[in-house]
């Protein structure tokens, strides 16, 4: 597989497992207008995915289409990155978690609207829009829920504790970014953990959040080693195509 | 905070020119929350250019039991209305 194939499934593996992640919300939300706000930022997401991975599918000429990629892969051909295969938990950990994304991609979108590849770059333009407000929100709760009350307190540094150490792998570089880098075509990611941690220590102040010691970082996403909790999502979505082949609405 | 967050009135303008039109209400804990609830649950199919919320118990509306007295003086007074005037060949945008 080409490298510029394995880059771009990253960026949609990450949109389609964080999407799925959202969606499992619905119905679960603390508040009727938290259950639309979250399923708007899941199929904002379900539709960055589908560009990606139609692109992939393209790049790759096999005829794979975008639903071939999401339901009919096993876990060790998921390259997305750790953090957003992480269980929803309480609404603490999901904010916190979309919060770690959202800051992230949205640096992302911003270095690959530059990309030599137009289609790349039209995505990342694509994305940056729908990013900007999904950071917007995620922010706000991660304020609200950090600088409110004692519970909400609590459960929002336990979630930064129990989540920063999948965020190193964001910044975490290989062989792939390395070529892409190269050609014009991606980023150097350890370029965006400055930015990240300014923002992201700004916002901890602002939430009065402790930003948790350095520690191991978890890493392997990108590389297909997964969670155990990415295997039961993936269970879950797949079924239903795995099932019934060539089932359509 | 008190548990429950209070009730929002939601307005939404379509386009620019247009006034802003009253479109439902929602929970949330302030304004800038009330803000972004409206966005995801009233604009979601591309309605709107522009948002207004007001705190539901900040409107002051008339009563329901007094709209007697309110509304039914002008209803025999046909006269307030302009089909009285006859309108001059050649004047538009009436």
């Amino acid at each position: 597989m080409s490298g510029r194939i394995s880059y771009v499934l990253r960026f949609g593996d990450n949109a389609l497992v964080l999407a799925q992640r959202s969606a499992a919300w619905v119905a679960h939300a603390p508040i009727m207008e938290e259950d639309v706000a979250l399923a708007n930022v899941a199929l904002d997401l379900f539709g960055q995915a589908k560009l990606w991975l139609e692109y992939a599918g393209e790049l790759e000429g096999l005829g794979r289409d975008a639903d071939a990629f999401a339901f009919h892969r096993d876990a060790a051909a998921f390259s997305n990155v750790l953090l957003v295969e992480q269980p929803n938990g309480n609404f603490a950990d999901t904010i916190v978690r979309g919060y770690f994304y959202d800051l992230w991609a949205s640096l992302a979108w911003e270095e690959l609207t530059r990309s030599r590849d137009e289609r790349i770059a039209a995505i990342a333009a694509k994305s940056a829009k729908e990013t900007a407000y999904h950071l917007r929100r995620s922010h706000d709760w991660l304020v609200r829920l950090g600088d409110g009350t004692e519970c909400s307190r609590e459960r929002a540094q336990h979630a930064v504790d129990r989540l920063w150490r999948y965020t190193g792998e964001l910044f975490l570089g290989d062989e792939v970014d390395a070529a892409m880098m190269e050609a014009g075509i991606g980023f150097d990611p350890a370029s965006l953990r400055d930015p990240w941690l300014e923002r992201a220590d700004a916002a901890f102040a602002t939430a009065t959040l402790a930003r948790p010691a350095d520690g191991w970082m978890q890493r392997g996403g990108k590389q297909g080693r997964h969670s155990e909790a990415l295997g039961y999502m993936l269970a879950e979505m797949q079924v239903l195509p795995r099932s019934y082949a060539g089932a359509t609405w | 905070m008190s548990r429950d967050w209070p009730l929002w009135e939601i307005f939404v303008r379509s386009e620019n020119g247009l006034a802003h039109k009253h479109v439902g209400s929602l929970h949330a804990a302030d304004a800038q929350m009330a803000l972004q609830n409206a966005r995801d649950l009233y604009t979601r199919r591309n309605e709107g250019v522009s948002i207004w919320v007001v705190k539901s118990s900040d409107i002051t509306a008339t009563d329901p039991a007094e709209s007697d007295a309110f509304f039914e003086p002008s209803e025999d007074k046909t006269y307030r209305h302009a089909t009285f005037y006859r309108v001059p060949d050649g004047v538009k945008h009436l």
